[in-house]
């Protein structure tokens, strides 16, 4: 690099932004502001707001607010996050990440279900119910007894397992030194293909391939089927309609089941539920709305579900249910064509 | 986002009908020539009757018959459509520049909607002015217009443990390169005016996730934009409408969306998306944090599992994509032969710090099968390493940060397929 290159470069340094200019914009932050909207906690303990709460407390709440997803022991529902377990696991084949397992600060556990937990209504909270649930995984993970009293106080007599299983990004020295080689003829004798996508085939199809794979099941079931058929479109029953729906129903599948088997999961089973009356299954522990529902003698008719499924939590307000919704009328009619035929 | 593909399907199985009747096409197409071909000999309607006005369509959207072109997400990847993540169709687009409609989505807790008029942006903690601008005190700063590729941490993640998406949408999509407008963010910093003890800036989004990140002040101060357009018109909201922070070659979880505030730090954070996620485990089971930059990477667009060849032996070009987070790319090799031998592809224009390039190498292909592989090299001597020289140093429980060199059997009849070569 020339001399004179050099001086630009330091030129452009002294008049780095340091030293620049202002430009009057903006205004100042007010402390209520800033209270409102810096909720982040360090490592360190900076921000930890008072409150505390245990595990006995956090059970109940978790329950409530997290079991959907992350199960009643915080082992996680189907993909969603497992938050227990998996101890000494991490140099094993698929590793179980958890808050026990991985998570080095119990810092970021407090700040992330401050902030953003429960999903679909995040900062909700109380911050002695952020203790309580912080607590309750704590002791999921069998590293508190359940009556340990989580405050600002109490945070780092918490030990996290792997606090020390970290280091900082060392690629410089172990990759980027031995990634410059470019060999360009005969660089290696022989090339033999060792796994084909097309083997595993856990490519999505696109939709237009799908209906077409789909197409001979449909007519064969059909034709056995033929005998019960006007019964069926006796009761206004629109197998088409309920073809689309049974893909919408994909959304839901997460948390519900339906058809022959079907039991309750996250969500209850939805055999029978159009025209049930609702929160009709016995042994479902429902969200406080729907049992005021149910004494009111409300009923799943489809005004009923097509308004829930549009807009879950404004037709029952405090549901559970962390689905946001199906946008459109087509996708929410097809889905209650599809429930109608699990009686 | 789920996408329906109502028109112009290129699906497997109708390319396997398309391919069959191509043999026949050949013929047609020689019988076509001593008749004339009708779409010259006859009068076609559009020749004859009018088009659309132009007050058809005030905003326009691509062509039906281009509706395939579409972003597509891989439903077992995450636990719901919320928090997820869609591919870009590479495999169909050409160029650098990814268009907005079809540019690849990550979100936590969903894209949210936002009006201008309801925009914040808050920058505290060390410094000497707590402040607060909207959006339009945004637009009163001296702006900035740079092309920078986006990429997923995680683009690629799903290939550690071998071939397993068919098509380089799937495995390569998620990645987009914009050109961003935006106000420098140390421009912004510097209004507040940083105290010394200052070392890191946390940066938050205002959607339930927050997603909040710590960056290192030096990063912050040299090239991070503070963006409002890409691409020259307003950021799409799936993209953080009204404005998302630019993280030049860092990973894309870091390119904060909907970014409501900035606060000026003497430690990282160590969020959850900088501990539990976006850390990548070892072998023996310590796991690198703060893995940051995205490395060299390249891959061949077409011909792909989604893009086969069509037309049978003769010139065939093929064509792919290249970028480094550390910086511009000087060079590209193409392996046709799973990597025995390699010659230099073209680059369409100079490679630039952060952003895409383009290559291209026009063969006459001899309608032989094909292992196609491509390489990439940038200006600081990197090259591009193969899956095996990155499970060498890292293990096999990776996710993140897998710029291995990608293969696709390309056989006689056209068609391509992921695979993995020794």
């Amino acid at each position: 690099m020339s001399k004179f290159l050099n001086s630009v470069i330091a030129a452009t340094l002294l008049a780095s932004p340091v030293a620049a200019e202002k430009f009057g914009l903006g205004r100042t932050a007010l402390p209520e502001e800033i209270a409102a909207w810096d909720l982040d906690i360090a490592p360190d303990g900076t921000g930890l707001p008072a409150g505390s709460g245990n595990a006995i407390d956090g059970d109940e709440l978790f329950a409530e607010h997290c079991a959907i997803c992350h199960g009643d022991f915080a082992e996680g529902v189907d993909n969603w996050p497992k938050l227990a377990g998996g101890m000494d696991t991490l140099d094993h084949e698929d590793p179980l990440k958890t808050v026990g397992s991985y998570w080095p600060y119990l810092s970021t556990v407090f700040d992330y279900v401050r902030r953003s937990m429960p999903f679909g209504n995040a900062q909700s909270l109380s911050d002695d119910d952020v203790y309580a649930i912080t607590a309750y995984i704590l002791y999921s993970n069998d590293l508190i007894d359940d009556d340990f009293e989580l405050s600002k106080d109490t945070f780092f007599d918490v030990e996290m397992p792997n606090a020390d299983g970290f280091i900082i990004d060392d690629r410089a020295e172990t990759e980027y030194a031995v990634f410059t080689e470019a060999c360009m003829t005969d660089c290696k004798d022989s090339v033999e293909i060792t796994m084909r996508a097309l083997v595993l085939d856990v490519t999505p199809e696109e939709e237009g391939a799908e209906e077409a794979a789909a197409e001979p099941v449909v007519e064969v079931a059909a034709v056995e089927e033929a005998p019960a058929e006007p019964e069926v479109v006796a009761v206004a029953f629109d197998a088409e309609l309920a073809a689309e729906g049974e893909k919408v129903f994909k959304k839901c599948k997460a948390c519900h089941q339906v058809g022959e088997g079907a039991t309750n999961k996250t969500g209850p089973v939805l055999n029978g539920v159009v025209g049930a009356s609702i929160g009709h299954i016995e042994d479902f522990r429902y969200s406080k709305v729907f049992g005021q529902m149910k004494d009111d003698g409300m009923v799943w008719d489809e005004a009923n579900l097509a308004a829930f499924l549009a807009k879950p939590k404004d037709f029952a307000k405090g549901t559970k249910m962390s689905f946001a919704g199906l946008r459109k009328d087509s996708e929410i009619a097809s889905v209650i064509e599809y429930l109608k035929q699990f009686q | 986002m789920t996408v329906s593909f109502k028109n112009g399907k290129t699906s497997r199985r109708n390319f396997l009908t398309g391919a069959a009747a191509a043999g026949a096409g050949t013929v047609a197409a020689t019988v076509a020539k001593a008749a004339g071909d009708p779409l010259i000999t006859e009068k076609q309607v559009w020749a004859q009757a009018t088009g659309d006005g132009v007050d058809a369509t005030p905003y326009g959207l691509p062509i039906e018959f281009e509706s395939d072109v579409v972003r597509r997400n891989v439903e077992w990847l995450t636990a719901d459509t919320i928090s997820s993540i869609n591919f870009t169709p590479i495999h169909a687009l050409d160029g650098t520049i990814t268009p907005q409609g079809c540019a690849f989505e990550r979100h936590h807790s969903g894209a949210i909607e936002m009006k201008k008029e309801d925009y914040r942006l808050m920058i505290n903690g060390l410094v000497d002015t707590p402040l607060v601008f909207t959006y339009e005190d945004l637009e009163r700063f001296p702006r900035e217009n740079h092309v920078y590729f986006c990429e997923c941490a995680a683009n690629t993640g799903m290939e550690w443990a071998g071939a397993q998406l068919n098509g380089a949408q799937f495995t390569h999509g998620m990645i987009h390169n914009m050109e961003y407008t935006g106000v420098p963010l140390r421009t912004l910093l510097n209004e507040a005016g940083i105290q010394t003890a200052g070392k890191w800036v946390y940066v938050e989004g205002a959607d339930a996730s927050s997603n909040g990140r710590s960056i290192p002040l030096e990063k912050a101060l040299d090239d991070v934009l503070v963006a409002f357009k890409a691409n020259g018109e307003a950021l799409r909201k799936e993209h953080g409408y009204p404005v998302r922070l630019v993280v030049p070659g860092w990973e894309g979880n870091m390119w904060v969306k909907w970014l409501r505030r900035i606060e000026i730090t003497d430690q990282a954070i160590e969020s959850r998306e900088e501990t539990s996620k976006y850390t990548d485990t070892l072998e023996d089971g310590t796991s690198r944090k703060w893995t940051w930059v995205m490395d060299a990477k390249s891959v061949v667009t077409s011909p792909s599992p989604q893009s086969p060849i069509k037309h049978g032996k003769g010139p065939l070009v093929i064509t792919g994509l290249a970028w480094s987070g550390r910086g511009a790319i000087t060079r590209v090799d193409v392996s046709i032969d799973g990597g025995k031998n390699w010659q230099e592809a073209r680059l369409a224009a100079p490679g630039t710090k952060g952003a895409m390039s383009r290559f291209y190498l026009d063969i006459n292909w001899d309608g032989q099968e094909m292992l196609l592989q491509s390489r990439a090299h940038d200006d600081t001597g990197y090259v591009q390493p193969t899956k095996t020289q990155l499970r060498d140093v890292r293990g096999l429980n990776s996710i993140y940060h897998n710029n291995c060199i990608q293969t696709w059997w390309v056989r006689p009849n056209g068609e391509a397929e992921n695979v993995e070569i020794s």
